[in-house]
């Protein structure tokens, strides 16, 4: 070959120089599990949807968070949102309102009419569900989607147990509530009302159901022995919540005493109000630190005008008044009686100490166990009977709409592989994608959108719903808050990066891969992964 | 010089963009419309320097280098040539016969970079072929001390040529001794880390930078590896005008500095954050922006992750010089007004 003076060797690129073998550590592509996801008790998968949300593909997002969880619209209301105090954007400014997103794409769904994706084949089995609360409508939702016949048994005359019976309109507006359920009712699920469950035996023989799923909640109100006089009213919470679904509503006068700590405790003080009672006074045995209500519950009641009287319990109820004795908290945190009384005027007591569960309809089902009145259920949510699951307020757990959803969800799957028995598939989860895995320099600032509260004149006199929703542009703005924790966003950072150019991008939606002929391993895409997508793991020698 | 403005530069509109989510400081972002991405974003970018180039693992002026000559070759159409000083660099991109150069490249001697760039500038212009650019690169090895004579020549007779300077603070390549621009207290082989005042002298100090805006020359930048939205902005913002321009970008070497190898675009950040390393740009001899900090930072950050300045905080005693070397932050955060309202551009 012809080279010029003093040359000798072709010209040659270094790509024939494979610096890969300098490595000693090896990055990888992982995927981690975002703390909203882990915390979330529906199991959803909350950072998937936001991913589609922050694009503006909002069905797209409504169809990801679907596969978790049927009901958006009610649980952007009502869930007590853990997926937000596990947020890892709580290090840089507030937590990403997830739960108002949420909202937004339930109430979006309802207005474009969106439906669900038809069921799988038909498996030809039938499940009995008994109960059409949040777990019960769950639990039919998923089984139907997996093409199994699904029944709703319901002893109220309506769907959506304490979702309708229990929370007020102020906090989730009925026309939401019916708009979900209507849409399980759309993908087949048979909702039969006003039909009580005696026996289940019976009821799975007659029906020919091959597995029921038992979601009957907790209707029945606890009691306490409080001496009171023939004329006194004394009414539960129970009772009270659901008058305010027909027709008659609960008259309760002008100065109401609520008895209890708990979330029910507050609704019912807060429905008085709007009722008209000028005194609506939560009477509670313990500090305010200690009432298992959640704080930001309490602080819309205070500021609605409802009254506090900690560390008191009722001794009495007269006609018009109440008698209180002031407690004290002993070393132990438990509430003690000073001997110290007073009167306060009362025209109704209302008491709200926790709920039972309604168990009669077990009578005669064998391997059942029911432990402190509840039922109780293995990790796959099938009692002691094969075939029988259960779950929501029934069986062990925190109360709460999410946690009945979820319970529905879970039990649904499992169903579904006992019905074709299999085992139950083990459950992968990642790690857990920790505030110490994340580059955060790489997020802007952009400080949490407040929801907008109804006006307080409003608040102390119609049911209206007192906090309202976003619009398409800050749900936008929300959505685009996620940091998407553990999981790769495509910010072409390790591209853009790497000194090497030994990683390979592969288009939109298929992210990244190494070129490990290249690739020296100096961990620089790790470093500088806004999300904790990359991890590094010793190199094989 | 205003005749000599080809166009205003079509990236401008991405410093102005408002990343305010996700991705905000990214090399690229999937919300982003494409031609607002970085060069570096784009699977189409010209990888100038390309694999297997033997420089250190978390090489700053390797990167440096291919978002520099990337830039400048989407800016120009592919229609540059690279002129090389000596230096790591040039040796570890092109031991003979290889090369990991992907446009036409040529390497003279360590210091005369500048007038090597500027004779192929003339010899395009005689050509007839004045699109083709030219772009010089070396160290600050090359550039603030053996090349410092060209570099000011080419300054003065406002040569067309855009000079980037990868400033990784010293001598790496054969065994990292003292340059002009090793910051005071470092140690390096001929400043150990021996004696009463261990390290480099607190000298004068040599702002090559404020050098070229003393010239007066059209353009003038400084800049980092750890911000690739603003580097990518000044390399085609400076290959819009004709004449003399330099930038000069802070690359962090592993190896010389004494830092793992992941921490390159971290270091290079913090030096910005503490305010050693001020970002600004200026035209025909006045400084026109600068880039504000974001989260000020005490320099100590900065310096304790390096083995270089390890000797300021032995036997976890507390060296004066850290306060020296803050007053100087705090002395170019006054200068420059690197503190204030974020995102405050031009």
């Amino acid at each position: 070959m012809d080279h010029p003076f003093a040359i000798t060797l072709d010209l040659g690129t270094s790509l024939v120089n494979h610096t890969g073998s300098w490595r000693t550590l090896r990055p990888e592509y992982v995927t981690r599990l975002p703390p909203c996801n882990d915390a979330c008790p529906a199991g959803e998968d909350i950072q998937g949807w936001l991913a589609f949300a922050e694009a503006g593909d909002y069905e797209a997002a409504w169809r990801k968070l679907v596969e978790n969880n049927p009901l958006p619209a009610v649980m952007g209301r009502v869930c007590y949102h853990p997926c937000e105090n596990a947020c890892n954007r709580k290090a840089l400014d507030t937590a990403v309102g997830i739960n108002s997103v949420e909202r937004f794409l339930g109430d979006l769904a309802i207005e474009k009419g969106w439906r669900f994706d038809p069921p799988a084949a038909a498996s030809g089995k039938r499940v009995l569900v008994v109960g059409a609360g949040p777990s019960g409508l769950s639990a039919a939702y998923h089984l139907a989607r997996l093409g199994h016949r699904v029944t709703i048994r319901e002893a109220g005359p309506m769907a959506g147990g304490m979702m309708r019976f229990g929370i007020p309109k102020y906090r989730l507006p009925r026309e939401a509530l019916d708009a979900e359920i209507q849409r399980i009712r759309d993908l087949g699920v048979e909702i039969v009302l006003n039909a009580k469950v005696e026996r289940l035996a019976d009821a799975m023989a007659e029906g020919g159901f091959d597995a029921a799923f038992l979601a009957v909640g907790a209707h029945l109100a606890r009691r306490a022995y409080i001496p009171a006089g023939e004329a006194a009213r004394v009414l539960d919470a129970v009772q009270v919540l659901r008058s305010m679904e027909g027709e008659e509503k609960p008259l309760l006068g002008r100065r109401v005493i609520v008895y209890g700590g708990g979330n029910t405790a507050l609704d019912v003080a807060r429905t008085a109000r709007r009722l008209g009672a000028e005194d609506a006074v939560i009477v509670y045995r313990r500090t305010r630190e200690r009432m298992p209500a959640h704080d930001f519950e309490v602080e819309e009641a205070i500021e609605e005008g409802v009254m506090m009287k900690w560390l008191s319990t009722i001794r009495s109820v007269e006609p018009g008044a109440v008698t209180v004795e002031k407690m004290r908290l002993d070393e132990t945190g438990f509430p003690q009686p000073t001997g110290e009384v007073e009167t306060l005027e009362a025209d109704t007591v209302v008491l709200a100490l926790g709920q039972d569960v309604d168990l009669s309809l077990l009578d005669g089902v064998p391997g059942l166990e029911v432990r402190d009145g509840v039922v109780q259920v293995g990790p796959d949510m099938m009692t002691g009977a094969p075939g029988v699951f259960a779950g929501g307020d029934m069986v062990p757990s925190e109360r709460t709409v999410t946690v009945a959803v979820g319970h529905g969800k879970k039990a649904a799957r499992r169903i579904d592989a006992w019905l074709r028995g299999e085992s139950a598939p083990p459950a992968r989860r990642h790690d857990i994608a920790t505030a110490d895995t994340l580059n955060t320099w790489y997020y802007g600032e952009a400080p949490k959108t407040l929801r907008p509260v109804l006006a307080m004149a409003a608040r102390t006199s119609t049911f209206e719903e007192v906090v309202k929703g976003l619009d398409a542009t800050n749900a936008l703005y929300e959505a685009r808050r996620c940091l998407s924790c553990g999981n790769c966003f495509e910010c072409d950072n390790c591209y853009g990066v790497c000194p090497d150019n030994a990683v390979v991008k592969l288009g939109p939606g298929k992210g990244f891969a190494f070129n490990y002929d290249f690739c020296k391993g100096c961990g620089m895409c790790a470093a500088e992964c806004p999300c904790g997508a990359i991890a590094m793991a010793p190199e094989e020698i | 010089m205003d005749e000599q403005h080809v166009a205003t530069a079509p990236a401008e509109a991405v410093q102005k963009l408002r990343y305010y989510q996700k991705g905000t400081f990214t090399v690229g972002n999937r919300l982003v419309a494409e031609e607002e991405r970085t060069v570096q974003a784009s699977t189409h970018r010209s990888n100038a320097l390309t694999c297997g180039h033997r420089a250190c693992q978390g090489c700053g002026e390797a990167l440096g280098a291919r978002y520099a000559v990337d830039a400048a070759m989407r800016a120009t159409g592919n229609n540059l040539i690279a002129v090389n000083a000596t230096g790591c660099l040039e040796v570890f991109t092109t031991p003979y016969p290889e090369t990991s150069w992907q446009l036409p490249w040529l390497h003279s001697l360590f210091g005369n970079a500048a007038a090597v760039a500027t004779g192929v500038a003339a010899a395009m212009r005689v050509k007839g072929k004045p699109h083709v650019r030219v772009l010089a690169q070396g160290g600050d090895g090359g550039t603030t001390d053996i090349g410092f004579q060209c570099l000011s020549g080419m300054f003065e007779r406002n040569d067309d040529v855009l000079y980037v300077c990868y400033d990784n603070e010293g001598y790496m390549n054969t065994g990292v001794q003292r340059s002009s621009a090793t910051p005071p207290a470092a140690r390096t082989a001929t400043t150990p880390a021996l004696g009463p005042e261990p390290g480099n002298v607190f000298g004068t100090g040599k702002s090559v930078p404020k050098i070229a805006v003393a010239h007066g020359i059209p353009y003038v930048a400084t800049a980092t590896v750890a911000d690739l939205h603003d580097l990518e902005r000044k390399v085609t913002k400076a290959m819009s005008i004709r004449g003399a321009r330099y930038i000069q970008i802070d690359v962090p070497c592993p190896l010389g500095w004494g830092a793992p190898s992941q921490d390159t675009i971290l270091l290079a950040r913090l030096a910005v954050e503490c305010g050693l390393y001020p970002i600004f740009e200026a035209e025909h001899g006045v400084v026109t922006h600068v880039r504000k900090i974001r989260r000020v930072t005490p320099v100590r950050e900065y310096l304790k992750r390096q083995r270089r300045f390890a000797h300021l905080f032995r036997d976890g005693r507390d060296d004066p010089r850290l306060a020296r070397l803050q007053a100087q932050c705090d002395a170019n955060i006054r200068e420059y007004g690197l503190v204030g309202p974020a995102g405050e551009d031009e």
